[in-house]
C-alpha cells in the first residue's frame, strides 16, 4: 500500500516535472521570437541566453531586506515575462540589521548566498573594503562604461572600493526634503503653502525657530510638537558637513568632524527648545505618532514619504506635504545597491538580472508605484519622473522636488561603522529629549559606546 | 550520571591480579547489554558534543581573539585583552548590577509566590484541575506576544498600569520606560508572571509527595496550618526549593529576550539609558550590534563562570541552612526521616 503510494507520487511528479519543461520549451519558444525582430534573429536559446544570462530553466534567488518594491512594483513578473525561463524568488529579511548579520555569517563561510544580494548603505563599505573579492565587479564587464553612465558617480563610486572594484549597481537614494502636516501648520496659525515653508526653512536656526513659533502658537493641536525628534534633524545635518563620521580614507573619526559637531548642537539646541516630541525613529511610540498629529514635521527623504504613508495610513492623505527645502543643504540619507556574489550558483543570470532591475526604465517605475527614488540619473530627468504628483501628499511634485535636490547633493565620505555611530548618537538624544542628560554628558556617553564598536 | 553507572559494578569484587584484570576487561567488554548502553547515550552526548562542547571550547578560543563576523577569517591573537577591556569597561559592570538586580526583584517574589500558590492548590479545592491548568498557561504564552502586552501595559500614558495608579490611587505618574527602578520592576514583572505557575506546578508535585500522615500528626499535636507549612511542607520540599533557586538563578543570570522586546526600538541595549541592558544583552550587543565577537565571547566566559559562582554560593547557603533548621526542627524532620525508614 505504502510503496504504491510513494510510486504513484513520484510518477505525479515526473509527469508534472515533463509538463513543466515542456511549458517552459514551448513558451521560451514564443518570448525568443518575439524578441527576435528588435535583436536580428539569431537561435532561440542563443537570444535568451544573452539576454537573461541562461537557457536553462532556473529560479534566480534574491535576497533583500525591508521593501525594496521590485515585487510591488511588479517587476519580477514584468522580468518573466522577458525571460520565461526564470523564476524569481524572493527572500525577504524586514530589518536590514538582521539581514547583514545574515550575509555576514554567509560570506564568512562563503556558503548558502542568494544569487542577488541587497545591500544598504550602512554597510556597503564594509561591503567594498572587506568582500570586493567576493562579488562580481562591475566595473569589468564590457558593458560598464554603458551601465556607469546612468547612474549618479558618487552613488557608483560608493560601491567601489580603492582598487577599482564595484561591487553592486544602485537602487534608490535617499535625497531630502521636509515633509510636513499642513492641517497642524494652518491650525497654528503659520504659513502652510510648500514654497512659503520652504522660505522660513532655509538654515537650522530658521527651523528651530520656527519651530518655536509653533510651539508658542495658543491655537495649536493639544500635545503636538513641531519635529517628531531631535534625531531628525541630527541624521540630516550631519551629512551636511564636509565630514560625517569618518575622515576622507573612511577610518572613524568622530571627534574632529564638522558635521558631527554642527549636527549636535542644532539637535541639542531643538531639544533643549522643547521643539521636538522626544520619539525614539522607528519605535513603536513613533509608528504610532503618525496618526495622532504628535508631530508636524519630519526631515523627509524619498523613502520616508513612502512610510508615511504606510503608518498614517489613507485617513490623512491630503494632510501631508512636501516642503521643496532641506535646512542647511541638500544632502542623502539612506540608499542602497544590488549584487551578485561570485559563488551565486546562476552568477550569469544574476548579472542580466542585477543590469536589468537597475536600469532607467525600471527604475522609474519602482520610483512611481512605490516611491524610493532612482540613483539613475538618467531615470531623474524622464518625463515620468520629472512629472510625478504625489495625491497624498497634496500633490506635490515630489518627482520633480527630489531630483533637484539629489542633483546638488553633497556625500561625505562614509565608513565601517556609520550605523552603529549614528545610533549611540541618536539614542544618545533621546536622553537629552525625555530624561533631561545634558548635552556634555549625553556626547561623552555617546562617544564611549562608539569607542565600544571601533575597538 | 548513565556513564558511570555502567562502569562502577564489578570494580569492587576481587582483588585485581593483571591477568584477571584483563580477563575483567574482556568480560566487561562482551557484558550483554554493555554496548548498547554506550549506544543509547550515544545520540545525547553527539548532539551535546556538537551544540555544547565545540561552541564552548571555541568561543573560549575566540574571546582570546579580535574577531569581527565580517573578517572573521582574519582572526587576531589579543590573550586577554578582551577580558581586560570588559572588566575595565563602564557598560560591563551597568550590565552586571542589572542582571543582579532584576535577577532578584525577578526571582525572590516570583519563588515565594509559586511557594503559597502550590500550598493553596494542595487543599481540595473546587475546580482544583482548572486552576492546576491556569498555572501553566503563562508558561505556555509565547515570550513574544507576552512582552507585547506588558509593553503596552506600561506604557507612560496611555497603559493600563499608570491608569491605575495615577489615575485611581493619585499615585505619581511612573515613566516605566525612563526610570531605572521603574523599568526594571517592569522587566521582572514580565519574567514573575510567566514563570511563577511553573515554579508552582514544580513545588506542588514535590508537596503531593509527602506523607499525609504527618499532616494528621502535626494537626493531633495541634500545629496550625501555617505552622504545618513551616514545618511539615518546607522540609519536606526542600530538595525541590534548592532545584527551582539553581534553575531561577541560571534563568536570571541568562536573562535576554524580556529586556530585549521591552525596549521601544528592539535594540538590544536595554533602554536609552542602558537602566535595563543585563549581560545577556550586552554580550548579543558587542556580538552582533557591534560585531566585535571576541569581547562578546569574553562576556559569555564570564557569564559561565559567574552562574558557577551563583550555583555554588546557593548550595553553600541551602546547606548551612540545613545544619541549621535540622538541630532547630527536631520533630518533623524526623518524623520525615521515621518515614523514609519505613519505606
Amino acid at each position: 500500500m505504502r510503496h504504491s503510494y510513494t510510486r504513484a507520487v513520484r510518477m505525479a511528479g515526473v509527469v508534472a516535472a515533463a509538463a513543466l519543461l515542456a511549458a517552459a520549451c514551448s513558451s521560451s519558444k514564443k518570448a525568443s521570437s518575439n524578441g527576435g525582430g528588435t535583436s536580428g534573429g539569431g537561435s532561440p536559446t542563443n537570444t535568451l541566453a544573452s539576454q537573461c544570462g541562461t537557457s536553462d530553466p532556473i529560479t534566480l534567488t534574491v535576497g533583500l531586506f525591508g521593501t525594496f518594491g521590485f515585487k510591488e512594483a511588479g517587476l519580477y513578473n514584468a522580468y518573466h515575462q522577458l525571460c520565461p525561463n526564470i523564476t524569481i524568488k524572493e527572500d525577504d529579511v524586514e530589518q536590514s540589521a538582521d539581514y547583514w548579520t545574515k550575509l555576514k555569517t554567509r560570506l564568512a563561510s562563503g556558503s548558502g548566498l542568494d544569487d542577488v544580494q541587497g545591500i544598504e548603505i550602512g554597510f556597503v563599505a564594509d561591503v567594498e573594503q572587506n568582500h570586493a573579492d567576493q562579488f562580481v565587479n562591475f566595473s569589468s564587464l564590457p558593458e560598464t562604461a554603458q551601465l556607469k553612465s546612468t547612474f549618479y558617480d558618487w552613488k557608483w563610486n560608493l560601491a567601489t572600493s580603492h582598487d577599482g572594484k564595484t561591487v553592486g549597481l544602485g537602487t534608490d537614494i535617499g535625497p531630502e526634503a521636509i515633509c510636513y502636516r499642513s492641517d497642524l501648520y494652518k491650525q497654528a496659525g503659520l504659513p502652510y503653502q510648500p514654497d512659503q515653508v520652504a522660505a522660513k526653512l532655509t538654515t537650522w536656526n530658521d527651523f528651530i525657530n520656527f519651530g518655536k513659533q509653533y510651539e508658542a502658537s495658543s491655537s495649536k493641536e493639544a500635545n503636538s510638537h513641531f519635529v517628531d525628534s531631535a534625531a531628525s534633524i541630527f541624521s540630516t545635518a550631519v551629512y551636511q558637513g564636509n565630514e560625517a563620521y569618518n575622515k576622507a580614507d573612511g577610518t572613524p573619526d568622530v571627534e574632529n568632524s564638522d558635521g558631527v559637531k554642527n549636527a549636535w548642537q542644532y539637535a541639542t539646541q531643538a531639544a533643549q527648545a522643547k521643539i521636538t516630541a522626544g520619539l525614539q525613529q522607528f519605535s513603536d511610540q513613533w509608528n504610532k505618532a503618525f496618526q495622532s498629529g504628535a508631530f508636524a514635521t519630519i526631515a523627509c527623504p524619498a523613502w520616508m514619504a513612502g512610510y508615511i504613508k504606510g503608518q498614517a495610513g489613507d485617513a490623512y492623505k491630503g494632510k501631508w506635504n512636501i516642503a521643496p527645502v532641506l535646512p542647511g543643504g541638500a544632502t542623502n540619507w539612506g540608499g542602497s545597491w544590488v549584487g551578485v556574489p561570485t559563488s551565486a550558483k546562476h552568477k550569469e543570470a544574476g548579472i542580466k538580472f542585477v543590469e536589468w532591475v537597475t536600469a532607467p526604465a525600471q527604475q522609474e517605475t519602482w520610483f512611481t508605484k512605490v516611491g524610493n527614488f532612482p540613483s539613475s540619473k538618467t531615470a531623474d530627468q524622464s518625463p515620468s519622473i520629472q512629472n510625478h504628483m504625489d495625491t497624498y501628499f497634496s500633490n506635490a511634485p515630489s518627482g520633480k522636488i527630489f531630483t533637484d535636490i539629489a542633483g546638488k547633493m553633497k556625500i561625505p565620505p562614509i565608513g565601517l561603522y556609520d550605523t552603529q555611530i549614528q545610533n549611540a548618537f541618536t539614542t544618545q538624544l533621546t536622553n537629552v529629549e525625555t530624561r533631561g542628560t545634558s548635552p556634555e554628558k549625553a556626547f561623552n556617553d555617546a562617544l564611549k559606546a562608539i569607542q565600544q564598536v571601533t575597538g | 550520571m548513565t556513564l558511570t553507572t555502567t562502569t562502577t559494578p564489578g570494580d569492587t569484587t576481587q582483588p585485581v591480579s593483571p591477568g584477571r584484570a584483563a580477563a575483567r576487561r574482556r568480560r566487561r567488554r562482551i557484558r550483554p547489554g554493555g554496548r548498547a548502553a554506550y549506544a543509547y547515550v550515544a545520540p545525547f552526548f553527539i548532539v551535546f558534543a556538537a551544540f555544547s562542547l565545540y561552541p564552548w571550547i571555541n568561543t573560549a578560543w575566540v574571546s582570546l581573539h579580535d574577531v569581527r563576523l565580517t573578517t572573521y577569517n582574519k582572526q587576531k591573537w589579543v590573550g586577554f585583552a578582551n577580558y581586560h577591556n570588559l572588566f575595565t569597561n563602564d557598560f560591563f559592570w551597568n550590565a552586571f548590577k542589572n542582571t543582579i538586580t532584576i535577577g532578584i526583584i525577578s526571582t525572590v517574589p516570583q519563588l515565594c509566590m509559586a511557594l503559597g500558590i502550590a500550598h493553596l492548590l494542595n487543599y481540595r479545592l473546587r475546580g482544583r484541575t482548572f486552576f492546576r491548568i491556569s498555572l501553566l498557561m503563562p508558561y505556555a504564552t509565547s515570550l513574544a506576544a507576552a512582552t507585547v502586552i506588558f509593553v503596552q501595559l506600561f506604557n507612560k500614558d496611555t497603559g493600563f498600569i499608570n491608569w491605575f495608579l495615577h489615575g485611581i490611587f493619585r499615585l505619581p505618574l511612573i515613566d516605566w520606560q525612563n526610570n531605572k527602578w521603574a523599568s526594571q520592576i517592569a522587566v521582572s514583572s514580565i519574567v514573575t508572571w510567566r514563570w511563577t505557575g511553573y515554579n508552582a506546578l514544580i513545588y506542588l508535585a514535590a508537596m503531593q509527595t509527602i506523607d499525609n500522615t504527618l499532616y494528621e500528626a502535626a494537626a493531633i499535636d495541634g500545629a496550625s496550618r501555617w505552622k504545618q507549612f513551616l514545618h511539615v511542607t518546607i522540609p519536606g520540599i526542600r530538595p525541590t526549593i534548592i532545584f527551582t533557586i539553581i534553575v531561577s538563578t541560571i534563568g536570571a543570570t541568562q536573562l535576554f529576550g524580556e529586556p530585549l522586546l521591552y525596549e521601544p526600538q528592539g535594540l538590544p541595549i536595554g533602554g536609552t539609558g542602558r537602566q535595563y541592558q543585563t549581560l545577556g544583552l550586552l554580550m548579543y550587543e558587542q556580538g552582533w550590534t557591534n560585531d566585535r565577537l571576541g569581547l562578546a565571547s569574553a562576556t559569555a566566559w564570564t557569564m559561565f563562570v559567574i552562574i558557577v559562582i551563583a550555583v555554588l554560593i546557593n548550595l553553600w547557603l541551602a546547606r548551612r541552612r540545613e545544619k541549621w533548621t535540622g538541630s532547630r526542627n527536631v520533630i518533623p524532620v524526623t518524623a520525615i526521616e521515621r518515614q523514609e525508614a519505613a519505606t
